[in-house]
């Protein structure tokens, strides 16, 4: 859609935009971003259910009755005063897998989205400023990870490499990070048509320094949209492959693998199923909201710039 | 050459170049990697030289690699993908079935999200900014934040198992009964496909039909003074189709890569269920068969989707671009 855009009211804006004030500009535009995300009301949902469910994730362990992998009571065991929560398929404490399980799961896809970043970015930078053969070629190579559905592509390497946490922390980034190049690419397009790029360019900047230091910083607000974007698509995806079989392995308290492990006692015994999917649950919905928040800030913001 | 005709070939070719490409990540992800497939499938028996060396043989790993990719994509091009290794049968006829049930299962997930998302979406977008809008935005931000194991085990808590028992929680397809007449089996996966992709079609679809109402030529509708039923009618709809058939593949698309989980959660028996079954087996033969599927699927959605729209848009159609 970006693409279609028509090119006049972006130099409009920037014709009368003096070339020595970018770098104002681009904080006040990003620091702006985040001001006008913050004013919504599901922003500030979205950041206290992420903050909620991350603390849980952290302190929960401090407050676990039992260690993960100790016998409480006997397999799929109902709600008691011993165990608030009932038992797993192994007779562990609910309670303590669900305080424990949190972590994993965050930290990989928050792993998983920062290498699909750095990667989409890199690329998106390159092929936006380059162009030509460079730019079609390293496109039409996206287009072909985009042909497989991101969990499709996770397990065709899974497949062959078996289930290894860092190769599944690899893949999710990897089929992040055409989507991501195609935001940053776009974002760079225009900036690169910018005075200050010019400028730069006349004076004889180096290739890399213009896009590390002149274009890349201000490309940020919209990166940082695709930044809360892509994590609530990691968080799903890496709990899928743990749901699967194919992320932690046992005895391992995770709570992808805790429903995987515990759905055959679904109808005596719901709760070790019923709270990790709620809590993947909320999470994803809380990051999705803040990126909503994100994304809506940045057009809002740009719709007021370019005067329409 | 027409420019018309021009871009759909450019297209087409593009496509062709995509597939081919789809198929050459497939095989070397699989054969030619590093991790060895005779070695995978053997596992410790990998010591056995003579195993080793007999199922190298038999799987043509003893020859170069290129040489193994021609000989490999000549026999997918004819249909023959080879066998399964844990069920030594045609991979094809393996899948025949499933492909049968899991484009059913598509189809239904398709035929639901379809126009609920066209519905919502051009409804979110008349009704800007009103609460039905805003109530629409946060529904489907929301559900499209689930992950689809999350809405799927929900239904079944809330539609199986623990609040009411109205449906069956696995779907195991009996082979032998007509589909017609098990169709509560497709039920719930069906549901939690249109849950997870109808909300965010919903979503791209409310931007492009926001688009097209703020475009030149339905201002310029409006300014000549024309009803507002006709603006929507003749000025703004055939300018949506483009996005309607965009919205239909994206939906298969999406559906080709959603059946893994949603299939592996209900038991149900597709080429989703079959890949996860080959990944924990390491049948390279029935991974690539499905991936090629599921990737092909896509690409060619995406396909049929740009051409259709180069044939419907009136911008497009007529050149300007």
């Amino acid at each position: 859609m970006s693409e279609m855009k028509n090119p006049a009211h972006v130099t409009d804006s920037e014709l009368v935009e003096p070339a020595t004030v970018h770098a104002d500009k681009r904080r006040s535009e990003f620091v702006e971003t985040m001001l006008e995300a913050w004013r919504m009301g599901r922003t500030k949902i979205g950041i206290g259910i992420f903050a909620f469910i991350v603390g849980l994730a952290i302190f929960g362990p401090l407050f676990a009755p039992y260690t993960p992998t100790e016998f409480v009571a006997p397999p799929f065991t109902g709600p008691s005063s011993t165990a608030y929560l009932g038992t797993d398929y192994l007779g562990h404490d609910v309670l303590t897998r669900v305080l424990y399980g949190g972590r994993t799961v965050i930290t990989l896809a928050l792993a998983a989205t920062v290498i699909g970043l750095a990667l989409g970015v890199t690329l998106g930078l390159i092929t936006g400023y380059a162009r030509r053969w460079i730019d079609e070629s390293i496109m039409r190579i996206l287009d072909v990870v985009l042909a497989f559905p991101q969990i499709v592509l996770a397990l065709l390497f899974v497949s062959i490499v078996g289930p290894k946490l860092w190769l599944i922390v690899l893949m999710v980034g990897i089929s992040h990070a055409p989507r991501i190049a195609r935001v940053s690419r776009a974002a760079t397009l225009e900036v690169s048509q910018r005075d200050f790029v010019r400028a730069a360019e006349a004076t004889g900047v180096s290739k890399l320094k213009i896009l590390f230091y002149e274009i890349l910083p201000n490309t940020t607000s919209p990166l940082l949209v695709e930044f809360g974007l892509r994590l609530t698509y990691s968080i799903g995806l890496i709990a899928a492959l743990s749901f699967l079989g194919f992320g932690l392995q046992p005895p391992a308290a995770d709570w992808g693998l805790m429903i995987n492990e515990n759905r055959i006692g679904i109808t005596v015994q719901p709760w070790p199923v019923f709270m990790p999917v709620l809590l993947i649950g909320i999470l994803t919905i809380g990051t999705n909201l803040i990126a909503d928040g994100l994304g809506r800030a940045l057009i809002g913001i740009e719709r007021d710039t370019s005067g329409t | 050459m027409p420019p018309l005709l021009k871009l759909i070939l450019i297209r087409l070719g593009l496509g062709v170049l995509t597939l081919f490409l789809v198929s050459l990540v497939v095989f070397l992800a699989t054969q030619a990697l590093p991790g060895d497939t005779a070695r995978a499938i053997l596992g410790k028996e990998a010591a056995n030289k003579a195993r080793y060396e007999a199922l190298r043989e038999q799987l043509g790993l003893n020859k170069s690699v290129p040489r193994q990719y021609i000989d490999w994509l000549g026999n997918v091009a004819t249909g023959d993908l080879g066998n399964s290794l844990v069920q030594d049968e045609p991979v094809t006829e393996l899948l025949g079935r499933r492909v049968a049930n899991s484009a059913v299962l598509v189809i239904i997930a398709a035929a639901l999200s379809i126009p609920l998302s066209l519905l919502f979406g051009s409804l979110s977008a008349l009704k800007r900014d009103t609460k039905f809008d805003t109530s629409v935005s946060i529904g489907t931000l929301s559900l499209a934040a689930l992950p689809e194991f999350v809405t799927g085990i929900g239904l079944i808590l809330l539609f199986a198992t623990a609040v009411f028992n109205w449906l069956p929680a696995v779907s195991r397809i009996d082979p032998d009964v007509p589909i017609i007449n098990q169709l509560q089996l497709f039920v719930l996966p069906a549901i939690t496909l249109t849950l997870a992709v109808a909300p965010y079609i919903t979503r791209i679809l409310r931007a492009s039909m926001i688009e097209v109402l703020e475009s030149e030529y339905v201002m310029m509708a409006r300014l000549k003074g024309l009803p507002e039923r006709l603006v929507l009618w003749r000025h703004a709809l055939p300018n949506s189709l483009g996005p309607a058939l965009q919205v239909t593949a994206l939906n298969l698309a999406w559906l080709a890569g959603g059946v893994v989980v949603v299939e592996y959660l209900f038991g149900f028996p597709g080429i989703g269920q079959a890949l996860v079954d080959a990944v924990a087996n390491r049948d390279m033969p029935m991974v690539q068969a499905v991936c090629l599927i599921i990737a092909g699927v896509y690409v060619v959605a995406n396909l049929a989707a740009d051409i259709g729209t180069i044939l419907v848009s009136p911008r497009l159609r007529t050149g300007l671009r």
